[in-house]
This record gives C-alpha cells, sequence and structure tokens, in this order.
C-alpha cells in the first residue's frame, strides 16, 4: 500500500515538472514570437510595451500585429488539444480524434462550400465551417442515439460520416477551377496569418466558456475512464456526463477549427505526447503540448524556413509534432510502455 | 454446407452479377447483343465493341481486382492492429504512394494514371518500412498501439510535404485532385498484367497469414506461448498489407473506406475467424467497388462521378444502418 502512495506521490510530482517545463518553453516561444521579426523588438521594450508603455511603433507591431496571431496559437493549441485528448479518453481509441470521426471534415466542407460555390471569405467562412461542425456532430449524434451512446456506435458513426465528408471535398475540388481549388487548399491547411482582434475575441470568448466546463467535467471523466459500472457505482449519471463531455468537446474542436481552419494533427497528438511525459490521461499537459506545438509550429512557419519562405502553419504542425511523437515512439525503452 | 461456406457462394454468385452489370450498362447505351458479342466475337470497326472492350473490360477488372485486394489487405491491418477501426491506408501506405505521385508529376512530369503506377507502390512501400521500423521501436517489437500511432505520425509528416508541393505548384494539384479521388478510369490493361503476379503473391500471402492472425488476436503473451513466432507473423502481415493495399492504390488511387469498413461489416457474418473475414472481405470489396464505379456512370450523366467517391457516398448510409442495428459491442 505504501508503494502504492509511493507511485503516486512520484506521478504526481513527474505530472508537476512536466507541467512547469511545458509552460516555460510556451513561454519562452511566446516571448519570441512576439519580438522577433522582420522588424526585431528588444526584451525590455517587448516588456514595456506589453505593460502599456512602449512607443507607437513597437505598439503596433507587437500589439497589433503578432499578439494577436500569438494569441490566436494559443487559443487554436488548446481548444484542439483538449478536443483531441477528451474524444481520445472517452471513447477509449487513440485514433478517436476529432479529425478521424469526421467533425473537423465537417467544418471544412461547409468551408470550402463557401469558398467555392458562394465565393464567400473571412468571417463568412468561419461561421460555415462552424455550422458544419456542429451539423456533422449532431447527425452523429442522432445517428449514434439508442437508448444511449455508446462509445463504441459514436465512433463508427463518425467514421461513416467522415468518409462521406471526404467524398463531398473530393467533389468539390475536382469540380472547381484550379486556382479557387488552391485557395481552399489554404484553408483547409490552417492559417493564423493575418489574425485579427476580432476574430480573436470570438474565439476566446468561446473557450473562455468551455475551458470551465472541461474542469468541472473532468473528474467524471477519470471516472468513466474505469468502466461504466464502476462509475455509476461511485455516483456518476454514466450517460449524460457523456453527452456532456462529447458536446464540451465537439465544441472546442469546431470553434477551434472555424477560427483557424482545420491545422492537422494537433488533435490527435497532443493527448499521446502529454501521456508519454505523464502517464495516464493528463489534460493539463494535453493542453499544454497543443499551445506549445502551435506556437512552435506558428514561429517555424514564419522565421526559420530556408529562404524565407513563410507557409501555412498547419504544414508545419504536421512536419514538428509527427517526427517528435516517432522519436517517442523509437526510442521507448520497453515494450511494456504502449 | 455451413451457413459460411454457403454465404461465400452467394458472394461469388454476385460478383459474376456485378461484373454482368457492369459491362452492360453506362454513359452509353449498348444492347445486350452488343456487349456479348464484344466479349466473344469483337468486331474492331464497330464502336460500341470498343467501348466495352477498352473501357468497361478494364475498369471492371481493375475495379474487382483493387476491391478484393482492399477489402483482404483492411482485415489483415484490423488483426494487425487489434484495432477495428484501422485501415490499411494507416500503415502510411496511401501517404506514401500519394507523396511519390506528386513528386513524379512536379519533377518527371508524368501526367497519364498508368505512369503513376510505380511511383505509388514504391512510395507506398518506403513509408511502410519507415512506419514498421518506428513502431518496432529500438527493442524490434511492434505492438498494435506503437504501430498505429507510428503510421498515423508518417501519414501526417507525409501529407505535410504533399500539401506544401501542392501549394506552390498549380499544375501538381491540378493533375493530382484527379488522381487522389480514386478512380477506375484512364488505366489499361498493360498495366494490371505487370501488378498481376503482386497481387496474387498478396493474396496467396494473405491466406498464410490469416491463421497467425487468430493466434495474434489471443494476445501475444498467449501467441507466443502457443508457439507462434509473433514478430515474423507481424512482418508477413504487414507486407500482405503493402503489396495488396500498394497495389490497389497504384492502379485506382487511394481508395478509402473499402479496406476499413469492408472487414468490420463482414466480421458480423463470419464471426472473428480471420480466415473467413479475408474470404469475404475479398468478395465484398470486389462487390462493393465495382458497384460504385458503375453508379457513378449514371448517376450524374452525361458526365461521371469516380468510383472513390461513390463508394463513400454509397457505403457509409449502409455502414451507419449496420451499426445502428448491432448490439453494443466492443472496441
Amino acid at each position: 500500500m505504501s508503494a502504492l502512495v509511493a507511485a503516486r506521490a512520484v506521478r504526481r510530482s513527474r505530472a508537476r515538472l512536466v507541467t512547469i517545463v511545458l509552460l516555460g518553453a510556451v513561454l519562452v516561444i511566446a516571448a519570441l514570437s512576439l519580438a522577433v521579426g522582420a522588424y526585431s523588438v528588444s526584451l525590455p521594450d517587448l516588456l514595456a510595451t506589453l505593460a502599456g508603455q512602449g512607443n507607437s511603433k513597437n505598439e503596433f507591431i507587437v500589439l497589433r500585429l503578432r499578439l494577436p496571431r500569438l494569441t490566436m496559437a494559443v487559443l487554436a493549441g488548446l481548444a484542439f488539444a483538449l478536443a483531441g485528448a477528451l474524444f481520445q479518453a472517452l471513447l477509449g481509441n487513440p485514433l478517436a480524434s476529432p479529425d478521424l470521426i469526421g467533425i473537423t471534415g465537417g467544418a471544412s466542407v461547409a468551408a470550402v462550400f463557401a469558398i467555392l460555390v458562394l465565393g464567400l471569405s473571412g468571417f463568412a467562412v468561419s461561421g460555415f465551417a462552424f455550422v458544419g461542425a456542429l451539423v456533422v456532430a449532431s447527425t452523429i449524434y442522432l445517428l449514434s442515439w439508442r437508448q444511449g451512446i455508446a462509445g463504441y456506435r459514436f465512433v463508427l458513426v463518425g467514421i461513416g460520416i467522415a468518409f462521406m465528408v471526404q467524398a463531398a471535398l473530393g467533389y468539390l475540388l475536382t469540380r472547381a477551377d484550379v486556382r479557387d481549388a488552391q485557395g481552399a487548399l489554404v484553408w483547409m491547411v490552417g492559417s493564423l496569418s493575418g489574425t485579427l482582434w476580432t476574430e480573436v475575441a470570438v474565439a476566446a470568448i468561446s473557450v473562455g466558456v468551455l475551458v470551465p466546463a472541461v474542469i468541472v467535467l473532468a473528474p467524471k471523466l477519470r471516472m468513466l475512464q474505469l468502466g461504466d459500472d464502476t462509475a455509476r457505482g461511485l455516483g456518476v449519471r454514466v450517460d449524460l456526463s457523456r453527452v456532456l463531455l462529447l458536446a464540451v468537446a465537439v465544441a472546442l474542436a469546431a470553434v477551434a477549427t472555424a477560427s483557424v481552419g482545420p491545422i492537422a494533427f494537433v488533435a490527435f497528438v497532443a493527448g499521446p505526447i502529454a501521456r508519454r511525459l505523464v502517464p495516464g490521461t493528463s489534460l493539463v499537459p494535453s493542453a499544454l503540448v497543443g499551445v506549445l506545438l502551435v506556437s512552435t509550429a506558428d514561429f517555424v512557419s514564419q522565421h526559420l524556413l530556408p529562404g524565407g519562405v513563410q507557409v501555412p502553419v498547419g504544414i508545419i504542425t504536421g512536419a514538428i509534432g509527427a517526427p517528435y511523437l516517432l522519436w517517442l515512439l523509437a526510442t521507448r525503452r520497453s515494450r511494456g510502455e504502449a | 454446407m455451413t451457413r459460411r461456406t454457403l454465404g461465400l457462394v452467394v458472394l461469388a454468385i454476385a460478383v459474376l452479377a456485378v461484373v454482368f452489370v457492369s459491362l452492360a450498362f453506362g454513359t452509353r447505351q449498348i444492347s445486350l447483343d452488343a456487349v456479348f458479342a464484344a466479349i466473344i466475337d469483337p468486331d474492331l470497326s464497330n464502336n460500341d465493341h470498343a467501348v466495352v472492350r477498352d473501357l468497361r473490360v478494364p475498369r471492371t477488372v481493375i475495379g474487382l481486382l483493387a476491391g478484393a485486394a482492399l477489402g483482404v489487405a483492411g482485415g489483415i491491418m484490423q488483426g494487425l492492429t487489434r484495432n477495428p477501426l484501422a485501415d490499411p491506408g494507416l500503415l502510411g501506405v496511401n501517404a506514401g504512394a500519394s507523396l511519390f505521385v506528386v513528386l513524379g508529376i512536379t519533377f518527371f512530369g508524368i501526367t497519364a494514371a498508368t505512369g503513376y503506377v510505380w511511383f505509388a507502390f514504391a512510395g507506398a512501400a518506403v513509408a511502410t518500412v519507415v512506419v514498421y521500423a518506428v513502431g518496432a521501436g529500438r527493442g524490434g517489437h511492434a505492438t498494435p498501439v506503437t504501430l498505429t500511432l507510428a503510421g498515423a505520425a508518417v501519414t501526417a509528416v507525409l501529407t505535410s510535404i504533399i500539401t506544401l508541393v501542392l501549394l506552390s505548384n498549380l499544375e501538381t494539384l491540378n493533375q493530382y485532385r484527379f488522381w487522389s479521388v480514386g478512380s477506375l478510369v484512364g488505366r489499361d490493361l498493360s498495366t494490371v498484367v505487370v501488378l498481376l503476379p503482386f497481387l496474387i503473391a498478396g493474396f496467396a500471402l494473405a491466406a498464410v497469414v490469416a491463421r497467425m492472425l487468430n493466434v495474434l488476436a489471443l494476445g501475444d503473451d498467449v501467441a507466443r506461448g502457443l508457439g507462434q513466432n509473433v514478430s515474423l507473423a507481424r512482418v508477413l502481415a504487414a507486407v500482405a498489407i503493402v503489396i495488396l493495399c500498394g497495389g490497389a492504390t497504384s492502379i485506382a488511387g487511394p481508395i478509402v473506406f473499402v479496406g476499413l469498413v469492408v472487414p468490420h461489416i463482414v466480421r458480423r457474418f463470419t464471426g472473428p475467424d480471420y480466415r473467413w473475414v479475408l474470404a469475404y472481405s475479398f468478395f465484398v470489396g470486389a462487390i462493393l467497388l465495382v458497384l460504385a464505379d458503375v453508379v457513378g456512370r449514371l448517376i450524374v450523366q452525361p458526365t461521371e462521378l469516380e468510383a472513390g467517391i461513390v463508394v463513400a457516398f454509397l457505403g457509409a448510409p449502409v455502414m451507419i444502418a449496420l451499426v445502428r442495428r448491432s448490439k453494443v459491442g466492443v472496441l
């Protein structure tokens, strides 16, 4: 028994350490993102500007151009990562991220339809994406409802919908003019360039509502993972808790996708990476991994590519997140750690 | 005759039926007499005969082969990863094939579907080797979870590169988008003939692997206790997947759905025995893909819908209906 307590203490202190390291890394990337660029700002100037004491040029560059973009990266990373980790934990399958079950795909189809067929842009496209994600999620939900929601049925119905959504995307992209198709592809990759404060505000309010909901529901999630019967025995209303958790996860994915496009891989990878840093399902490290991944990817996409080229952030998240996961897999010590 | 054997006979008859439908129906109205004449006694100057022989026969053959290969590969993949959600593309096959096709278009100026075949096949093989090596880790032991994660991660890296090329090269995007939806049109039989030995070898290997998958399904420790060489079984399964899924992708493009859904649905009728799952998947995959191609010819006349698009729109509702009807299973 005392060994168990000791093991738990080790795990808790490890979780704390990982959290602190991740937070530190996020702060470093954030400072770099705000300071570095075609016009660089020194650290004292940066701090002064953030405190409202900077000159007008710094204020414009840091507060108008760079801070909204960074904030959006943080919000999107947080939302995607939490959505992915919640889905994976709820449905008990590492493949069950919102990309796989068609929710971000639904957002993509709606957005690509808005771009290619209706010729819309900007906020209107985001609106379409948000509605698309919610429509797909509620369709999955309604179709998989049969005296309750079983995680297994939800995932399979979601996969079916995802296939249809993918086919619709293929149809739209092959029938459009190739130039328009390329424009739609940029949206589908996910991009943070030209983020405005108004967009950040919408995302921030949504995430600000959803994150407390996750915090309230997290203990229920932990009990659900013990199995439905155990959870019921512990006094959890299983169906209601599961529905609420799914709804929150869907909303997070929808908000993030509508704000920045379906940035690849963040939702899928944040949970598994966090699990390798801290064993077990840990939402806080997952969220921090997501934030770190998106903000780092955005920094790389703006400043670190050869020849000074800039690419949409969604290209980089896959290109840096995936090798890291691969490295973790390739160097794992024993086969027990899966 | 047992229920499962009877089912196989029914499926074999169904295959013949869809082959007939595929030869007989299309955008061009051709009488049944002319269709039979085109097969048995072709007249080179007759346009109807030419349509049947040069267009409908190749796409039917390709549909049968690719569908069967994807179905079987999917069944093996789900056994290999012990994940009923696994798609044969998950080993990196589709992403590797797509990347090589994109590079082939961009740097070698290849424009025809037949020209993509070897690029796609090579890409599928390279990607799978990488996925397997990473999934196996330093200890050399691949587990279902690490294979799944490694496959998804490699796919993500390759997709990033593909997207980067597509965003910077309009002409490549233009070619690639038509290949990537998956289609049976514009391929000729000579390429199929070259790939046929590979596919046959793949099916033969699948027959060998099926028994091993049954043992693996009991868990690695039990499998070892029963004298099964677990690592060898996994490698053989992976090789079969590359050959089958890589072969199908290289002739028909990265068609999704068939590989994931067919074995999943088939399992309801056959039970968990992989010998039956793979045999049923062979037939059902072929039927599904050919049928999708026929529907694609008929619903938006005078143009056509690609088989890869139709198969999802046709198959997904069926899949959802089956999922809804079934009792809650284990994931």
